[in-house]
């Protein structure tokens, strides 16, 4: 998911603490400590991010397989490979269709809980604790306790007529969406709740005085003040949903008939499922990670701008 | 303000809401223990899905053990290496700080299982490949960038007087850090632990790639293994029972910690 610290400046120069000499002995001395501390991080950061970046690279252009390991060179018919898949443009279609459904209707659902719960009481408090309860449970135990609510037996929700959950393409995808909304609400709500807090009250007040109605109130004051807020959750939403797996992996292992394939879920069969080609799954991971890029690039422009 | 006709229709909505949100995890309680039809449980309510899960293959103790050993040294390596790292980046100027800083923030910017597939040669190189050390390191990595920012931050927050009279006082800057700075930040302490705690409970695609042998799955892995495996038949109640033994130290450390789970949420992100 995409950070939210990325967006807050990270703290500039030097913090030194005040009045320390600065001669240049001590300042030799204080960059060697500063690397000791700092080395561990360093060593991470070099073998387990920067190294296998490296290597996408590299086996994205090599024969590689699972057990066979490199075989040489083969660009670009990895890439050519991903794109003639037959999966492929399915995948990528499924992908951005969940990423829309989500982000609109997560978001949506968010703001309205947020706007719900926005005065503080001992009523409002457990209400907020009960939306994001859901929050604290892993992506995967979520997916495997709707895995279960939706099985075919002793089911509560039999009653509502409903005999398919996970069977057909679309019963598969909404599903899907509704598992991701119940276990992701909370956390945008309480995202966009530190928003409308800082929306101050005089705004309203002054909003009142012009004679505007709720809706007006809300369309042309909250929804502007919020701006930054809500473009936070959707980059983290459309973040996140394009990198969908554990709950497509448990729910529907892709099924039924490939229909809820995501990207993610295919470079895990290129690598391991089936295929064992690793060069041909890291090539699509390098197309997954210029995707994004390109994606994050634009939706931060879009902020910036709103901001200014 | 608003007239009690508009707020009894709202608090019916939220209260609804609240039931909603809340229903899944009381049935995932309820269901386990249940009777199931269709399974090898048939005797009516009690814990005969918990037993189910726990004689499955290698024993859900097992199972739990090694997402236990998997979450603890997460959290142990996340602790040692942020506080170390948000120390350097806090208070010392060095060559290569900030590229080394963005770096390390640039991990959040990169899909996580774009990097799974290399990460899984390169442990093979490493002789890590499958083992539960591995894995920590790896979901370590992961959480780099909010702790190392977050011990960055809860570092600078503390008066320089702190740190200058330690130093004056004769402590090295080990000694300072460890008897004087590292108490001062026992807030960020908290949350950065908390989060990898359950950053590592909770995930499932790195061990899904990265561990073969099913012995040493984490219970998230584990679980759903066994879905397909009893006979071919999927055993819900047995799965109801693994949801609720995942679930329960989550919603229980949530519940506990509210308040630093929230603020984490706040400063930082999760990925998923």
């Amino acid at each position: 998911m995409a950070p939210a610290t990325t967006l807050t400046k990270p703290p500039e120069g030097a913090t030194a603490p005040p009045g320390t000499p600065r001669n240049r002995k001590k300042r030799g001395g204080q960059a060697l400590t500063g690397w000791a501390y700092a080395a561990p991080t360093a060593l991470f950061v070099l073998i387990f991010f920067v190294a296998p970046i490296l290597l996408v690279g590299q086996m994205s252009v090599s024969d590689w397989g699972l057990f066979a390991g490199n075989r040489g060179v083969n660009a670009p018919e990895n890439f050519t490979d991903v794109l003639d898949d037959r999966l492929f443009w399915p995948a990528v279609w499924f992908t951005v269709k969940y990423t829309v459904v989500t982000t609109v209707i997560l978001l949506g659902l968010a703001l309205g809980l947020a706007m719900l719960v926005q005065e503080a009481n001992r009523w409002t408090g457990f209400l907020r604790t009960s939306f994001l309860v859901p929050s604290a449970l892993g992506l995967a135990s979520a997916s495997l306790l709707f895995y279960a609510l939706y099985s075919p037996q002793s089911t509560p929700l039999e009653f509502l007529g409903i005999d398919s959950f996970l069977g057909t393409p679309n019963a598969a995808l909404w599903s899907t969406v509704a598992l991701i909304v119940w276990r992701f609400a909370g956390f945008y709500m309480l995202l966009l709740l530190v928003g409308l807090q800082g929306i101050s009250g005089d705004v309203y007040e002054a909003a009142r005085l012009d004679g505007a109605n709720r809706w007006q109130t809300f369309r042309y004051v909250t929804i502007p003040l919020l701006k930054s807020s809500l473009a936070l959750c959707a980059i983290l939403c459309v973040t996140g949903s394009m990198l969908a797996f554990d709950q497509f992996y448990i729910l529907t292992k892709g099924g039924p008939d490939n229909s809820t394939l995501t990207i993610v879920q295919l470079v895990y069969n290129f690598a391991f499922f089936g295929q064992n080609n690793l060069g041909k799954a890291a090539a699509l991971s390098v197309l997954v990670l210029g995707a994004l890029l390109v994606v994050n690039l634009i939706q931060f422009r879009g902020l910036r701008e709103k901001e200014s | 303000m608003r007239s009690l006709l508009i707020r009894t229709p709202q608090h019916v909505l939220a209260g609804g809401l609240a039931i909603v949100f809340l229903f899944p995890l009381a049935w995932a309680a309820v269901a386990s223990v249940s009777p199931q039809a269709g399974t090898a449980q048939t005797d009516g309510w009690g814990f005969g899905n918990y037993e189910t899960l726990a004689n499955y293959q290698a024993g859900v103790g097992q199972y739990l053990l090694n997402s236990a050993v998997v979450s603890l040294l997460t959290v142990a390596f996340t602790l040692v290496v942020s506080v170390f790292g948000g120390y350097a980046f806090a208070m010392f100027r060095f060559p290569g700080r900030n590229v080394l800083f963005l770096v390390t923030l640039a991990i959040l910017m990169v899909p996580y299982a774009t990097l799974l597939i290399p990460l899984y040669v390169l442990l093979n190189q490493l002789g890590l490949q499958g083992s539960l050390v591995g894995l920590a390191l790896v979901l370590t990595m992961f959480q780099l960038p909010f702790a190392v920012f977050m011990m960055r931050i809860s570092f600078e927050a503390i008066p320089g007087e702190l740190r200058e009279a330690a130093l004056i006082d004769g402590c090295g800057s080990f000694r300072a850090l460890r008897h004087i700075l590292v108490p001062a930040v026992k807030p960020g302490l908290i949350t950065v632990g908390l989060f990898a705690f359950l950053a590592a409970w909770n995930d499932f695609i790195t061990p899904l790639v990265l561990i073969s042998d099913s012995d040493k799955a984490p219970l998230p892995l584990a679980v759903a293994n066994m879905r397909q495996q009893v006979m071919g038949i999927v055993d819900y109640g047995a799965t109801e029972a693994g949801v609720v033994v995942l679930a329960l130290p989550c919603v229980l450390l949530f519940l506990a910690l509210q308040r630093h789970y929230v603020r984490g949420f706040m400063s930082g992100a999760l990925k998923g």
